[in-house]
């Protein structure tokens, strides 16, 4: 044996205790704390996230509740209506930060489970291979050319409208993008002399899926889920624009923006002020999703 | 260097068994080997250094290089990973990356490399140096036919007409033993094995006559079969061609097979330079002799190798004082302190290295304390002490 | 080498790994083909025979497409072999079930040519050597498998407070250690070595040499160490089996086949080393080899060496050669013959 190896080795094991290693994602989350344009967008979320969750709670009015005195009224400190009220005469301070909960749980919760169904999905397909990816592949295809916008039509029609319908309808769509971008990323992977080592190693298929292929896999799916949430909040926006989304009184920044639409010329503040958040948000999304993707970039390595 | 006098048509050659070094009995229809001139170098290089700025720090890839390289002789650059052998290269090619600084003097045949504009540099690249480099597959490009790429080559430098830089091309890749050139030469690269896609590149690279020839790591990704093969072909074509060749490698029964030269280079110094014989029969560099301790060789049946203790240098945190000294079975105290100055010793010889051979036996003290430098290193750098 | 007298102690000992005729072969479907066509077959593996005995060193040495990765992983099971019979002990592997296999996975073991490649960069590198102890030994305490996990860390060299550090904080050496801890921990009987030191520099492939002698002087091992490096075989191997194309050419003992290389390919493989001697090397004699490696797709019928051998002739074409020759040394070739 080399004598560096052997001698010093016993001696120094008693007094030195170990050393916490470095993992790729303390990698990831220093690379990204340092990009400015993302870490501004995360706090502003944050505040958007405290906004919405915070406001229906605290404002003095509900956001169903008519206040016959200040019908349409532009915003105004005096009479407590910051935003001002709609046609109907409900605040808009509280039925934007309501109509944010809506959006944001859609935007979220409709990321969340696309990259779960997607991830396993994928990363299934990928390490079975052969026969079992085929079919599961034209299973995909034969989704993704899917009329879905008919489709949501046809249950909003037949159920009614409805805030699971909006989720279904998501969550149908959602997951064929991440469940392809696993798979290839799952393809590439099969190959490296890792997972081959584990095969050696007699660890089971399942886990392999499970502890080698899924959290090399994350970096990507982080990344296109941060981007997801954004398109997500924007299909629930699109529906509810088409009257297909969520169920009045309860309103979201899409339905929003439909009756703002309306009101244009005479009540620009009923327009501006919920798109105003829905572009911010998205801006904070997309710059996160940047952020994310530059950090997680291997090149570094 | 001999001179190779030319048959009146090349010869087809049958044998299958060739003595390396041999004289060639290839017909050589450009230039002649020219005389080799003692007096004035083709590439004097002067205190080379070459930084690195980037994000973790300084990085000094490359730290005072000094040799000097007469026509016709082969160089050969030897080093482990984090030499600076390959940034070397770059820096006479002016191929650094942005980050990149030089100092010190680069002068091919008297006018200064370093510095140079790109214009300047691209009129010189081709047609004095020339370079090819390790991986053949992704040197050419594949959506080109290898006779436009050879072509390219003479148009551009040399403003021949397409048909004559075809022609010319044919030569080439009849000279580095290309079968059947005229219908290769068609063909896209990955038709062609690795061996085959290399001597195209030695093509490409020897179609302007370039004086010198910067060889970087141009076997290792071949087989040995192959790697002979390129070996025997490079020795003829410095015979024919008269190209001075700086070789790149690793490999150290690759450097006694063509090199006349060695530069043993450990993260980006010079440890020793010289002749090739002197330096594989009477190492006096502590790494020098290691290395060559360490490679198993076929003429040899040694019981376990002596190995060099330790991992290579991280370019990032190098030891103060001498580069090599934790891993030194020679240290003393002074090499922890000081780098060595670089000795300038008969016979074009350089070594940089505190301790001499001629230097007593070094009692346990001084190698325990080489030992002992490694178990008070950076604790934090614990990874660096084991190989 | 202290296994010389090998060939005498050999005819009363079983072999550990008995490899018989093993054929591999990959369906490969080539771009501009209809899917109803069928694919061209890629003879990785062809015909390959040889024995492992314990404690051993068997180099398995040849050039690119020669078949030594695809026969390392059909033996180990990661690949499946077509044809043919692969014995471990009394068991048969070719077409033996997952369950067989799970059970065989303990005994033999393998360490990859990437050393940073190798391992998972998400876990840390107790979490690797400690994989293959928790999947087979899942009701072992954790404390003792860190135990495990710490004594074979010290083995191969390396500091065990490392314990928690991430593949990509360590050298190439020391990720190639740490690949030997993890085979190492199953205490297998046989370890399949893919090229383990190719991707080092020099000085650390002696370490790494060294590192796998000693283990297996200690733990009894036997190794079957490919690599296309003839020097560093003929440094560790005990025995050796050069491959050409899916075949091999030239088996027996260490001393034999270097002392005394008989097939063509074996003489012109060892010509071509260069050798750190200048004048040695410059005096040189090489056989160069002509022409280029036939398509494994379609080998040249007979002896697939035939198209660059220099001796070869019509017999060539016509019959394929078999390994003959001594339990000491054998020789797959019509005209050079073993010298009984």
């Amino acid at each position: 044996m080399s004598l560096t190896v052997d001698q010093p080795t016993e001696l120094m094991e008693l007094p030195i205790k170990e050393i916490k290693g470095r993992s790729l994602w303390q990698d990831a989350w220093r690379r990204f704390y340092q990009n400015k344009a993302a870490v501004t967008s995360f706090f502003i979320l944050l505040l958007v996230g405290i906004f919405v969750i915070f406001v229906p709670m605290l404002a003095p009015f509900g956001y169903a509740e008519t206040d016959w005195n200040f019908m349409q009224s532009a915003p105004s400190i005096e009479n407590k209506h910051y935003f001002g009220t709609d046609s109907l005469g409900r605040d808009l301070l509280v039925r934007t930060a309501v109509g944010g909960r809506i959006s944001l749980l859609v935007g979220i919760a409709g990321a969340t489970v696309a990259v779960l169904v997607g991830t396993v999905y994928g990363a299934t397909s990928g390490y079975l291979g052969g026969k079992v990816d085929m079919i599961m592949m034209r299973f995909l295809e034969i989704l993704s050319a899917f009329p879905f916008m008919f489709f949501v039509i046809l249950l909003v029609t037949i159920f009614g409208r409805n805030l699971i319908l909006i989720f279904v309808a998501i969550g149908l769509v959602s997951w064929l993008d991440v469940a392809r971008i696993v798979r290839g990323q799952t393809l590439s992977l099969k190959s490296k002399e890792f997972i081959e080592a584990a095969h050696v190693g007699g660890v089971s298929g399942f886990n392999i899926i499970l502890r080698h292929i899924v959290p090399n896999v994350l970096g990507v799916v982080v990344v296109y889920a941060s981007l997801l949430v954004p398109t997500m909040i924007l299909f629930e926006s699109f529906l509810s624009f088409l009257g297909l989304g969520v169920q009045e009184p309860m309103t979201s920044w899409g339905a929003l923006l439909q009756e703002g639409s309306q009101t244009m010329q005479v009540a620009p503040w009923q327009i501006l002020i919920p798109s105003a958040f829905l572009v911010i948000t998205l801006f904070c999304f997309n710059f996160i999703g940047d952020g994310l993707r530059d950090a997680f970039d291997p090149k570094d390595r | 260097m001999s001179m190779q006098d030319s048959n009146s048509a090349p010869e087809k050659i049958d044998s299958t068994v060739r003595k390396v070094g041999a004289d060639s009995v290839l017909n050589a229809q450009a230039n002649q080997a020219k005389k080799v001139s003692q007096e004035s170098s083709l590439l004097a290089v002067k205190d080379l250094s070459v930084q690195f700025t980037t994000e973790d720090g300084l990085v000094t890839a490359v730290n005072g290089l000094n040799f000097d390289l007469h026509e016709g002789e082969t160089l050969g650059i030897v080093g482990e990973s984090g030499s600076g052998k390959s940034q070397t290269a770059f820096a006479i090619m002016g191929l650094l990356a942005k980050n990149g600084r030089t100092k010190g003097s680069v002068k091919f045949e008297g006018n200064e490399l370093l510095g140079l504009s790109q214009k300047a540099l691209n009129k010189i690249r081709a047609e004095q140096i020339a370079m090819i480099f390790q991986d053949p597959m992704t040197s050419l490009n594949p959506y080109m036919k290898i006779g436009d790429q050879l072509a390219e080559v003479l148009i551009l430098h040399k403003g021949m007409s397409k048909k004559d830089a075809w022609a010319e091309s044919i030569c080439m890749l009849d000279a580095v033993k290309i079968p059947e050139a005229k219908k290769r030469i068609g063909m896209y690269p990955h038709e062609f094995s690795g061996g085959m896609r290399q001597r195209v590149m030695i093509a490409m690279a020897l179609l302007c006559r370039p004086k010198l020839l910067i060889a970087d790591e141009p076997t290792t990704a071949l087989d040995v079969t192959v790697q002979a093969q390129i070996m025997v072909l490079l020795n003829e074509l410095k015979r024919d061609f008269g190209t001075t060749i700086i070789m790149i490698t690793h490999d150290l029964g690759v450097v006694a097979g063509i090199c006349d030269r060695v530069l043993v280079m450990y993260a980006g110094r010079t440890m020793a330079y010289g002749e090739t014989e002197e330096i594989f029969y009477t190492p006096t560099h502590p790494y020098t002799i290691g290395l060559l301790k360490a490679i198993p060789r076929l003429d040899d049946d040694k019981g376990k190798l002596e190995t060099i203790p330790g991992s290579p240098p991280n370019l990032l945190n190098l030891p103060t004082g001498c580069p090599f000294h934790e891993r030194c079975t020679h240290a003393m105290d002074i090499c922890r302190d000081v780098p060595p100055p670089l000795e300038f010793l008969p016979n074009d010889r350089q070594r940089a290295c505190h301790w001499h051979p001629e230097m007593q036996i070094d009692d346990a003290g001084d190698v325990t304390k080489g030992m002992a430098t490694d178990t008070n290193t950076d604790i934090n750098n614990l990874s660096t002490l084991e190989g | 080498m202290t296994l010389s007298n090998i060939g005498i102690v050999k005819e009363s000992l079983a072999p550990l790994l008995q490899v018989q005729d093993v054929h591999t072969t990959f369906n490969i479907k080539q771009k501009g083909t209809y899917f109803w066509q069928k694919p061209d077959t890629l003879k990785a593996v062809n015909g390959v025979s040889f024995e492992l005995f314990a404690g051993e060193t068997l180099g398995v040495v040849g050039e690119s497409g020669c078949g030594k990765s695809t026969l390392a992983r059909t033996i180990i099971g990661l690949v499946k072999a077509n044809a043919g019979s692969i014995k471990f002990g009394d068991e048969e592997i070719v077409g033996a079930s997952k369950r067989t296999m799970r059970i065989k996975r303990k005994d033999i073991q393998m360490i990859f040519q990437d050393p940073l490649a190798s391992l998972n960069p998400r876990m840390t590198v107790g979490d690797i050597i400690a994989e293959p102890l928790r999947t087979y030994y899942p009701e072992m305490k954790k404390s003792d498998v860190q135990d495990e996990v710490r004594t074979m860390m010290k083995k191969v060299g390396l500091l065990s407070n490392q314990i928690n550090r991430y593949p990509h904080e360590f050298s190439g050496g020391q990720c190639q250690r740490i690949g030997i801890a993890r085979a190492l921990i199953l205490k297998p009987k046989i370890i399949i070595c893919d090229e383990p030191v190719s991707a080092l520099d020099v000085s650390i492939q002696a370490q790494v040499i060294n590192l796998l002698q000693d283990i297996q002087q200690e733990m009894g091992l036997a190794l079957i160490f490919i690599a296309h490096d003839l020097s560093v075989i003929k440094h560790i191997a005990d025995r050796v089996l050069v491959m050409y194309l899916g075949h091999a050419v030239e088996l027996g003992i260490n001393e034999a086949v270097y002392g005394n290389p008989t097939h063509p390919y074996t003489q012109a493989l060892m010509s071509a080393v260069p050798l750190p001697d200048p004048i040695a090397e410059r005096n040189k004699v090489i056989q160069l080899l002509e022409g280029d490696l036939p398509s494994p797709i379609n080998p040249p019928s007979g002896c697939v060496f035939r198209t660059r051998c220099p001796i070869a002739d019509s017999e060539c074409a016509q019959i394929k050669p078999e390994l003959e020759g001594t339990l000491d040394h054998r020789v797959a070739c019509l005209k050079n013959k073993v010298e009984l």
